[in-house]
């Protein structure tokens, strides 16, 4: 294992075979096999091979994580309950909220899809927040982790892709741009916070190290 | 003057599953074999994803068989005064062009048409290369792997943009905006390219890699 920044000293591959009662770790990408040792504070470990990136120790990372997760959680339900988008044609107003625009297909010819919208741009968004949240929050107070923490976690790192609204208001700017000449629109406080979520999701996927807290989840375990 | 390389002998990797344990990607843990079930996180543990290149040449298939639907039929119908107007996505993106919008033209262009058609193919070749057991480039592979399974959720765009507009532009008989049945084709092509991508187990390409170095092994 490499120790990226502070650390330049080499932690020894394991090249003689594993010792029974030593804890391991395998390369997601290469399946490499290490000794499980501590990161050194500020460093990174990578895989040695494929130069994954596999753990991180950075002051903070956890309350960054927590904090995004929680604050994303907020936004979205701000977004849910605020004004999104008022369109205005030749003294004509329309508006649409959030939810307007994730079930736009109900009533048309694609019904099924506004199922999928809500969901990617909604639901899972909302979920993975709860759970990222749920598991993070009493581990930083210093609790042992929530029942059945371990689950919610897991689903939270099953749902990231599926979790849209970043994807989404990049959609919703190209839709401005393509009905700009056609008439004015007012951009309401939802239209915001869905933009500022854009910027926790990258805070969160910058800051969260998954194998570190499930390194955490299961020391409470063997408490 | 023979030159010789500086090459000093590195000692070979060894794998989880060289070592008799079984690597989980969720957590990282490394458990001895046999395990089904991580004992640190709780996730089913494969040392590689079982029938891995059936899984993902399927989803690749039934992917690529929405996408011709969703290239072919109007992906939204716009309403103007009584008349309706189909366009479909490479439709969308020529009318831009026309109105000057290159910028958004090029996002819509890179999400529904770039980034699919190269999905299929890096899709395809990963799976050729571990099939043929190919030493191409592991690092590069491995590269191509990651672009593709951060990229292909961004593809959902376009569904989107449709979705804003249908949801928008709704102003009685002057003008209305309706999706057509290439934004469900659309949809699912992009779903089901993401779980072709997510059946893909990349210790299959370091695996080739591998058993090209030692041909007894």
């Amino acid at each position: 294992m490499h120790q990226g920044r502070k650390g330049q000293s080499r932690v020894q591959r394991d090249v003689t075979g594993p010792m029974p009662g030593e804890s391991y770790l395998a390369c997601p990408t290469c399946d490499v096999l290490y000794l499980e040792v501590p990161v050194p504070e500020g460093g990174r470990l990578r895989c040695d091979r494929c130069r994954t990136v596999l753990m991180t120790n950075r002051a903070g990372a956890m309350d960054r994580t927590l904090a995004a997760a929680f604050a994303s959680l907020i936004l979205l339900v701000i977004a849910l309950f605020f004004p999104f988008l008022e369109l205005s044609i030749a003294g004509v107003v329309r508006k649409a909220s959030l939810l307007d625009a994730a079930l736009a297909f109900a009533d048309t010819l694609v019904a099924p899809l506004s199922i999928a919208t809500t969901l990617l741009i909604i639901v899972l968004p909302m979920i993975r927040a709860l759970a990222l949240t749920y598991t993070l929050l009493p581990l930083r107070l210093g609790h042992p982790p929530a029942e059945g923490a371990g689950r919610a976690f897991r689903l939270a790192a099953h749902l990231r892709p599926w979790a849209m609204a970043e994807v989404f208001i990049i959609g919703v700017i190209v839709a401005l741009v393509k009905i700009a000449g056609l008439a004015s629109v007012t951009l309401g406080p939802a239209f915001w916070a869905m933009t500022a979520l854009v910027l926790l999701v990258v805070i969160e996927a910058v800051s969260l190290d998954e194998w570190s807290i499930w390194q955490t989840l299961d020391r409470w375990r063997h408490r | 003057m023979v030159h010789m390389a500086d090459t000093r002998p590195l000692a070979p990797p060894l794998t989880a599953r060289a070592a008799g344990y079984v690597g989980c990607r969720t957590c990282g843990k490394a458990t001895p074999m046999p395990a089904e079930i991580c004992p640190r996180c709780g996730s089913t543990l494969h040392s590689r994803f079982p029938r891995s290149l059936q899984r993902v040449m399927a989803w690749l298939l039934v992917g690529l068989m929405a996408y011709i639907p969703a290239n072919l039929l109007p992906m939204l119908v716009t309403t103007t005064l009584g008349r309706a107007t189909p366009n479909t996505i490479v439709g969308g993106v020529i009318e831009l062009v026309h109105y000057g919008e290159w910028e958004i033209a090029l996002i819509v262009f890179a999400a529904s048409v770039l980034i699919p058609v190269s999905k299929f193919c890096v899709i395809l070749y990963l799976v050729w290369s571990i099939h043929r057991r190919s030493r191409l480039d592991v690092h590069r592979r491995i590269v191509l792997y990651e672009i593709v399974e951060f990229i292909g959720r961004w593809s959902m765009v376009d569904v989107f943009v449709v979705a804003i507009l249908t949801a928008l532009v709704h102003i009685g008989f002057i003008a209305a905006i309706n999706p057509g049945p290439a934004a469900l084709f659309f949809a699912l092509s992009v779903a089901f390219t993401m779980l072709s991508a997510q059946a893909l187990d990349p210790r299959l390409i370091w695996d080739t890699f591998e058993q090209d170095r030692a041909p007894n092994g």
